[in-house]
């Protein structure tokens, strides 16, 4: 399989958001803001492409009845490796995410693509893999962040579009995240034409 | 490359060899960012003290840890910062103090002047809804709708919907009353440690 094709194949037709629906749970909880949703997507496609990457090379030493308890391991190693660097090295994100990065190792996305495509494939198809789904999540994340800030916050990224008074409070809180996620998913899959 | 067989062997070898490189990878990345995040809580903390007290050259002179009940009898631990200028002269304390917010522990650090006026606060830590109570943070800044700045807390402060004389923030007067119990709470705190030498310091019984 070309390379190429395995990131579009991550962020258009198997987009984990939009698509494979996985990773429900971190995609309505951290995107209260575009940032939030970005940093969130970024720090899960790092973890996945490592993942991936080990996974893939401990294939043939992985017996069968062993593989979702290895795989698991190899997760929370680097989501706890990634949790570590960050609150060393980049403590803002720490600060509004912090709660959600040990939840990355029950992250089905990472699982999934573990034994979709990792368990299968070469050790560099899996590195792709990785960055497209991982671009994917990002990207999903990102736009469901974006549209429940202007909506709910009146601002992107931080930046104040709106005044206050035009604030849709519901758009910040946990049922905006599934009202507005319903749309994006109609939107989207409209846009790739079913 | 065959797959390995899923013997009982195999599966224990393989299962413990994953477990214990993982492991050892944990260990040497958490030795190399032990040092990282201690440093970043300081500084978070350093830089706290400084924007709470509106001064840079400052001296943390003792720290306190004071512990008190609160109306429910729950414990509530403070610790007091006591601050000096580089001439020695008392500024008076920052306070860091914890209550209960509207998502999970608000903790927030305060100035008090020696008179007992809040100089300036800053949040520590929050798990208020993003866009509503993590408002908070500025909401009660200098200049802001629900300015505390310069008040004293001698007689508690609260937010007008209790009779109080601070504007809660808009649809979040949970996280407002917990930000100004927790301000109420840390001046208790500080008037009740040996070092000050108000009037009201004198007091070493807490009220509860």
């Amino acid at each position: 399989m070309n390379y190429v094709n395995i990131i579009k194949n991550g962020i258009v037709k198997e987009n984990p958001t939009f698509v494979l629906m996985l990773g429900m749970c971190p995609t309505l909880a951290t995107t209260t803001s575009a940032m939030n949703g970005l940093s969130m997507g970024l720090a899960t496609m790092a973890v996945l492409i490592c993942t991936n990457v080990v996974i893939s090379c401990l294939k043939s030493l992985t017996p069968d009845k062993v593989r979702i308890p290895v795989f698991i391991v190899v997760i929370a190693a680097f989501v706890t490796i990634l949790q570590l660097v960050i609150k060393a090295y980049l403590p803002d994100i720490d600060a509004s995410l912090g709660l959600f990065i040990p939840l990355i190792v029950v992250n089905c996305v990472i699982l999934g693509r573990a034994e979709a495509f990792a368990a299968k494939q070469s050790p560099l198809a899996s590195l792709f893999d990785g960055i497209g789904i991982g671009l994917g999540f990002t990207l999903g994340l990102t736009l469901l962040g974006i549209c429940r800030e202007v909506l709910g916050a009146g601002s992107i990224f931080g930046f104040t579009l709106l005044p206050e008074t035009y604030n849709i409070l519901l758009f910040v809180l946990p049922p905006g995240a599934f009202i507005t996620l319903g749309f994006l998913v109609a939107m989207v899959n409209k846009l790739r034409g079913n | 490359m065959k797959k390995l067989e899923s013997s009982l062997l195999n599966m224990t070898l393989v299962l413990t060899g994953v477990a214990v490189i993982m492991g050892g990878i944990l260990a040497f990345v958490n030795h190399l960012t032990e040092g990282p995040i201690n440093e970043q809580k300081q500084q978070a903390l350093a830089d706290g003290i400084k924007t709470v007290m509106v001064c840079d050259d400052l001296i943390v002179t003792k720290t306190d840890t004071a512990r008190q009940n609160d109306a429910k009898g729950k414990e509530l631990t403070f610790i007091i910062y006591q601050i000096q200028d580089k001439q020695g002269k008392d500024l008076g304390a920052a306070v860091e103090s914890t209550t209960g917010g509207f998502g999970g522990d608000l903790k927030v650090l305060v100035g008090f002047s020696p008179e007992g006026k809040i100089l300036g606060y800053t949040i520590l830590e929050t798990a208020e809804t993003p866009g509503l109570g993590a408002k908070a943070d500025k909401w009660f800044q200098k200049g802001e709708k629900g300015d505390v700045i310069g008040k004293s807390p001698a007689e508690p402060l609260t937010v007008s919907k209790d009779g109080g004389q601070v504007d809660a923030i808009t649809a979040s007067t949970i996280t407002s009353r917990a930000f100004l119990l927790a301000v109420n709470n840390a001046y208790k705190a500080y008037k009740v440690t040996p070092s000050t030498d108000s009037e009201t310091g004198a007091t070493k019984q807490i009220a509860k």
